[in-house]
């Protein structure tokens, strides 16, 4: 199959194309590809994505997958409307008693 | 043993744009070192938003020259994909009777200084943001040629502008000592090599003032957390970057669909803290559900933080020192050092190689701190 219709990041559609040219071009570390191809940054933050590309990252690098290092884990968990939230600083969230 | 002509310390925006026009000026043996990751430090966590309302004549100046450099950016570094470049302006929202009064007087200093800002009632503004809640705010200020660059893929472009140009980078490599001598640089260690060297570039963002310390310069400068969140992407809704000073809010929707927001701690101490609070979180959702309710609708995915470099008087610095020859400086942007990168570059560059300064950029200097006396202040910050 060609690597350009292998989808690695589903939030940011970034192919296995992308994450090997990324490392062909020296960006080594699950943070650099993010910034360059921002896989990992969509609304699953990367829970999707992050062990195939830790072992993209460990295949090239000639390494163990779990040497490999995972993106920086940032609060929410989960996406959250922000008005919700501003309700409930307000304490004008009648859900919560 | 490594010889070099300079030692770059920073390999974020300004490291990266010093290191393109030294070696575009004919510079050899340029070193680049970071400790971390490619734009790990504020750079990669900045706002991504490029304005040239300011409030003191010196940004504003800094400010142009920046933004067009950004117009010519992916053709004069050749870059083969895309900065992201977009110019929908900044729609910047008085609050206050106050806010407004100095804005009357920015929009006048900005319009001197070839800024083509215009002052705009309630109406006149929701026309450019009708989602704007049109109780939240008085007047408005909107400059059409401020707005949004991609600061990964900025980087990058310098990145391999300056790599083709001979400049070494080393990543993943962190500066220990500055080694100085009878006055003189001889050197700078690192926990990877040893560089033979009597030129340094303090270049080093939030750790500008360790950096400055190694080397036994004082430099006049402190670090802040600012913390931003980002929601999911969404259909494009919002041209312009909303601000507010008063209110402690920037919100702009990225070409990607996504908008991010940010906003100051009042509360926030000297730090190299970096973390997300939930309290930010709390307060930034209030703010912009108050002035921009459509966008308050959206899921936030993630919050992170990155640090200010605050100067005394809220302006760079870029310059050398008479404190230690070789050793140049840009730092205490305070918070706006990737809007300021393209003309930071030159300038030091021209710093370095002794060329002749245009006249406002003597202003820059650290030594406008040495008798503690302020006279000129950006207010124009959140």
């Amino acid at each position: 199959m060609n690597k350009k219709d292998i989808i690695i990041c589903r939030c940011e559609d970034v192919s296995l194309a992308d994450i090997h040219e990324c490392l062909e071009a020296g960006y080594t570390t699950f943070e650099d590809l993010k910034r360059i191809l921002r896989v990992g940054m969509g609304p699953c933050q990367g829970q999707t994505c992050s062990h195939l590309v830790q072992a993209e990252i460990a295949k090239y690098l000639n390494l163990n997958k779990e040497d490999v290092k995972f993106q920086k884990t940032r609060p929410l968990i989960t996406g959250v409307v922000l008005e919700d939230i501003a309700k409930q600083a307000r304490g004008e969230d009648d859900d919560q008693s | 043993m490594i010889k070099a002509s300079i030692v770059i310390i920073g390999g974020g925006i300004s490291g990266l744009s010093t290191a393109y026009n030294l070696a575009k000026a004919g510079m050899k043996d340029i070193y680049v070192i970071d400790k971390g990751y490619f734009t790990n430090g504020a750079t990669g966590r900045c706002g991504a938003g490029v304005r040239q309302q300011w409030g003191t004549k010196l940004n504003c100046i800094l400010a142009r020259k920046s933004i067009e450099f950004f117009g010519r950016a992916n053709e004069e570094l050749s870059y083969h994909k895309d900065i992201e470049f977009k110019q929908e302006g900044y729609l910047i929202l008085a609050t206050t009777e106050d806010e407004d009064r100095q804005f009357r007087k920015n929009v006048e200093l900005q319009n001197s200084l070839g800024i083509p800002t215009k002052k705009l009632t309630v109406e006149e503004a929701l026309k450019i943001v009708p989602h704007l809640n049109p109780k939240s705010f008085i007047s408005a200020t909107f400059c059409n040629t401020d707005g949004h660059v991609n600061p990964f893929l900025m980087s990058e472009a310098y990145y391999f502008a300056a790599r083709r140009l001979g400049v070494n980078f080393h990543f993943y490599e962190e500066v220990k000592e500055i080694i100085v001598e009878a006055g003189i640089i001889k050197k700078v260690i690192s926990n990877k090599n040893e560089y033979l060297t009597n030129k340094v570039v303090n270049a080093a963002g939030g750790y500008a003032k360790e950096v400055g310390d190694m080397a036994g310069v004082e430099i006049p400068v402190f670090s802040e957390n600012h913390e931003i969140l980002v929601t999911e992407p969404t259909k494009a809704m919002q041209g312009p970057m909303v601000m507010s000073f008063s209110k402690n809010i920037y919100c702009q929707q990225v070409p990607h669909g996504s908008f991010l927001m940010g906003r100051s701690n009042p509360d926030a101490l000297p730090s190299h803290d970096i973390s997300s609070s939930w309290q930010f979180l709390d307060e930034m959702a209030k703010t912009v559900s108050d002035i921009l309710p459509e966008v308050a609708k959206l899921r936030v995915i993630r919050t992170w933080g990155g640090s200010y470099n605050v100067s005394p008087d809220r302006q760079p610095i870029i310059s050398d020192t008479s404190q230690l020859k070789g050793f140049y400086m840009a730092c205490g942007f305070s918070g706006h050092g990737f809007m300021f990168a393209p003309i930071t570059g030159e300038l030091l560059t021209e710093i370095i190689l002794e060329k002749e300064l245009d006249d406002y950029a003597h202003d820059l200097h650290i030594d406008r701190f040495k008798e503690n006396i302020i006279t000129d202040y950006e207010h124009s910050v959140v």
